[in-house]
């Protein structure tokens, strides 16, 4: 027989204190508390400064997660004077010297997004009140970036915006502390239509799948009022459910209309899905008005485009970066080969548009610390507001300091006829200059909202 | 006229796969009295059967091309297959390209076995607990298997697509005297379809005129008498079970050409198949299969654009409002019979 030395009042009373420790924010108990005298939310403490990296690691878009995480790792490696050094050769900005972020070596955390705005949330609190995280990067959508941003913005962190196109990001629901360096729906717009008018012509009819959800009605919106603009019609609009896997019912009333371009405003599976089934059902053969019918997907995504296999031959498209960028336009895109080689004798392959932006966040994060003096979260806006820069392999950017959008280049890509294999399914069309997809502040497609103020958080 | 005929073209290879995969489920449920929300893993399994004899058969040595560089600047490495060393290189680009067809040759044992030992490894031990811990376990174990399945293949879509022959798509309407291009049908989602109603006839078949088939379906309406009557009905039931998960399998592979199969496609047609069992009465073959393709010609029509314009959003709860009238009006479902399901 056992005796136990527990009574029920002592569980109760060990229990009572431990629930009040548990249910005490760890954001008022954790280093941020410590260090009240720095003023704000998890200064570093000691020879080391964190760094929290929220990416899909679980779900449909894992790959894609997996991806930036590479890239991120990559640029702990040469933040910390590891490896080749990658792009800090060729940034503009020196101030990085590979001792990592003013002489605190840089240590990373993870947490996973599972592109579930909640979940992001969870992960990213994690981050920052349990792991100590200065700075959240990361994320391969939308509602994850505008659902992070905000809660960075609370929690007085600077959020680093990943993979995330929505015009929202940076329009309606921006915050002070958050920055993206990616483009935006309303950029690919402005990228796509020139180049759809010189190759298709002025006089089409547009017919749009568009997925139902914040991200679809953005980049509809910006290709809609782009492509109208330069004489096209569109003749019909209909919305897919974010969970549609089979698109045949959605493409038969295309055949029957009279459009002679299909725009496919779907990302991920979304896209290959709808992609594949488009090409089926054989309109990529198909003879309307006297013209081909063609289909264009507004955004690619170089991952997920080896999932619908040739069935992107010849398919336009924006891409925010393409690592052939320096080989086939010259020193303007430098960086990016700079990029491709560390990369690629890392991992053994190319990365892709989502590595290239996380890994370009993660150094302009610590160069922007570095040029405050300070991790401070409003020294770092501060640094970053207007900063302009060059040798990250989009040539010329600027973070504007309205919004917090980096403004560069956009390339404009088409799937290739013939891959030679995975890692080269599209072929550089065009780039249209930073002037041509610049807008205004206040432009109609990113009303509301605003910047606030910066809040450094504790 | 012609968004009709498609529509309704449309629907039933949709609800091929509906019919095929409820099929399954059903025939789980009248036999074994298990509901299995792993079903749609089986499915998913299926798919990745055919991905894996591709990826078998195309399985290379790798030869370097000093004339060819890679993105790097280094040789280019070419990977040649074996089958190319074996058969040539005019027969392996054969058998490459019919990958997806051949497959089913794998699937068939494959699914059979992963179907027996599911059932003597897990679920057989779940018959005399209530249906929602049935619910539960299967549930897991459908999580479980698409994780594994992510963990070697990875979270993107894997392109398998149909043999070139089958490739493209028909004009359909010019075949019924109307304009060209009106109707246009793919070639794969025909022989879907074809295909399924082979399989449909098969497995009726096999119940209908076989001996085994017989006493599978006397167990069903009456387990108890046939155990006395000396039959191992357990033994059969299990078979049962790795046929229903060939089934399913069968239905995954072939449709891998439709879409590029990745490890959440399962849990896609899951919930649908589920509601088509519901609608076409727990435990009725028939039910399921006539449910499987009304249910899909309705989703296609649905998402017309015509319709969409009246009623947005349709789409996307049709088929749950189907089901609610359904149950409201026969509440054992279209075709379901009395006192299943309801001690």
């Amino acid at each position: 027989m056992t005796k136990s030395n527990f009574t029920r009042r002592g569980v109760l009373k060990t229990g009572a204190v431990a629930g009040a420790g548990l249910a005490t924010p760890t954001i008022f108990t954790g280093a941020v508390w410590a260090d009240a005298h720095s003023g704000f939310t998890n200064a570093p403490q000691g020879d080391t400064v964190t760094l929290g990296f929220n990416v899909p690691q679980s779900g449909p878009y894992a790959d894609e997660g997996a991806d930036e995480l590479r890239a991120f790792e990559l640029a702990v490696e040469h933040l910390n004077g590891g490896g080749d050094g990658g792009m800090l050769n060729t940034f503009s900005s020196k101030v990085l010297d590979g001792t990592g972020i003013m002489g605190k070596r840089v240590e990373f955390v993870t947490g996973d997004t599972q592109t579930k705005s909640d979940a992001a949330r969870a992960s990213a609190r994690s981050m920052i009140e349990k792991d100590g995280a200065i700075m959240v990067s990361g994320g391969s959508s939308s509602g994850v970036a505008v659902a992070v941003q905000a809660l960075c913005q609370e929690a007085g962190i600077i959020f680093m915006a990943g993979l995330t196109h929505s015009n929202d990001t940076t329009g309606k629901d921006k915050k002070a502390n958050g920055f993206r360096h990616f483009f935006n729906s309303y950029m690919s717009g402005a990228a796509l239509a020139p180049i759809l008018a010189a190759q298709y012509g002025t006089d089409r009819k547009a017919y749009h799948l568009t997925a139902d959800y914040n991200w679809g009605y953005t980049t509809e919106e910006a290709v809609r009022s782009s492509t109208e603009a330069q004489g096209w019609e569109t003749v019909n609009s209909v919305l897919t459910p974010l969970t549609q896997t089979d698109f045949s019912s959605y493409i038969a009333p295309v055949l029957q209309s009279d459009a002679d371009v299909l725009v496919l405003n779907h990302y991920g599976g979304n896209m290959v899905n709808s992609l594949t089934n488009a090409v089926q059902f054989g309109l990529r053969d198909r003879m309307v008005n006297g013209k081909k019918f063609e289909i264009v997907v507004p955004l690619y995504s170089e991952l997920m485009a080896r999932g619908a296999g040739e069935n992107i031959a010849g398919i336009l498209g924006s891409q925010n970066w393409d690592w052939k960028l320096e080989n086939q336009l010259g020193a303007k895109y430098a960086g990016t080969n700079a990029f491709v080689q560390s990369f690629g004798t890392k991992y053994g392959f190319p990365p892709s548009q989502a590595a290239h932006t996380c890994y370009v966040q993660t150094l302009l994060y610590a160069d922007a610390v570095t040029r405050a003096g300070s991790f401070n979260p409003c020294a770092v806006v501060e640094a970053l507001e207007g900063f302009e820069f060059d040798g990250l392999g989009n040539g010329p950017t600027l973070y504007r300091a309205d919004d917090h959008q980096c403004f560069k280049d956009v390339v404009v890509v088409r799937g290739k006829e013939n891959p030679e294999n995975e890692f080269d399914l599209v072929e550089i069309v065009e780039v249209t200059p930073v002037d041509q997809v610049t807008y205004a502040p206040d432009h109609p497609q990113f009303a509301g909202g605003s910047l606030g103020t910066c809040n450094p958080g504790a | 006229m012609e968004a009709i005929i498609l529509q309704v073209l449309n629907g039933l290879d949709k609800g091929s796969a509906y019919a095929l995969i409820a099929l399954g489920l059903t025939l789980i449920f009248g036999t074994l009295g298990v509901v299995n929300f792993a079903h749609g893993a089986l499915f998913m399994l299926g798919a990745f059967c055919a991905v894996t004899f591709s990826r078998l058969i195309q399985v290379s040595h790798t030869v370097i091309d000093e004339t060819q560089k890679d993105f790097l600047g280094n040789p280019l490495k070419v990977d040649v297959p074996y089958i190319y060393d074996f058969f040539g290189q005019a027969a392996g680009d054969v058998m490459i390209d019919w990958a997806v067809p051949l497959s089913i040759l794998m699937a068939i044992p494959v699914m059979i076995g992963i179907g027996v030992l599911m059932e003597r490894g897990l679920i057989k031990h779940f018959y005399k607990r209530p249906h929602a811990d049935q619910i539960l376990v299967t549930f897991g174990l459908a999580i479980v298997l698409q994780e594994i399945i992510k963990y070697f293949y990875g979270a993107n879509p894997i392109p398998t697509p149909a043999p070139d022959a089958l490739v493209g798509s028909f004009d359909f309407g010019v075949m019924l005297g109307f304009d060209p291009g009106g109707i246009v049908y793919p070639y794969w989602r025909l022989v879907y379809f074809l295909f399924a109603a082979i399989v449909i006839a098969a497995v009726f078949a096999f119940l209908q005129f076989t001996t085994f088939g017989m006493v599978v379906r006397a167990g069903m309406a009456d387990r108890e008498t046939v155990t006395l009557l000396g039959i191992d009905i357990d033994k059969r039931f299990t078979i049962m079970f790795g046929l229903a998960a060939a089934v399913a399998g069968l239905a995954g592979v072939m449709y891998t050409p439709i879409n590029s199969p990745n490890y959440h496609m399962g849990m896609d047609f899951l919930v649908l198949s589920f509601v088509v069992v519901v609608v076409g009465g727990m435990g009725s073959l028939p039910g399921a299969v006539l449910a499987g393709f009304l249910l899909g010609i309705i989703e296609a029509f649905a998402s017309m654009p015509e319709v969409l314009n009246v009623l947005p959003g349709i789409n996307q709860i049709i088929i749950y409002l189907v089901a609610i009238v359904v149950l409201l009006t026969r509440p054992r479902g279209l075709m379901g019979r009395k006192g299943v399901m309801e001690d």
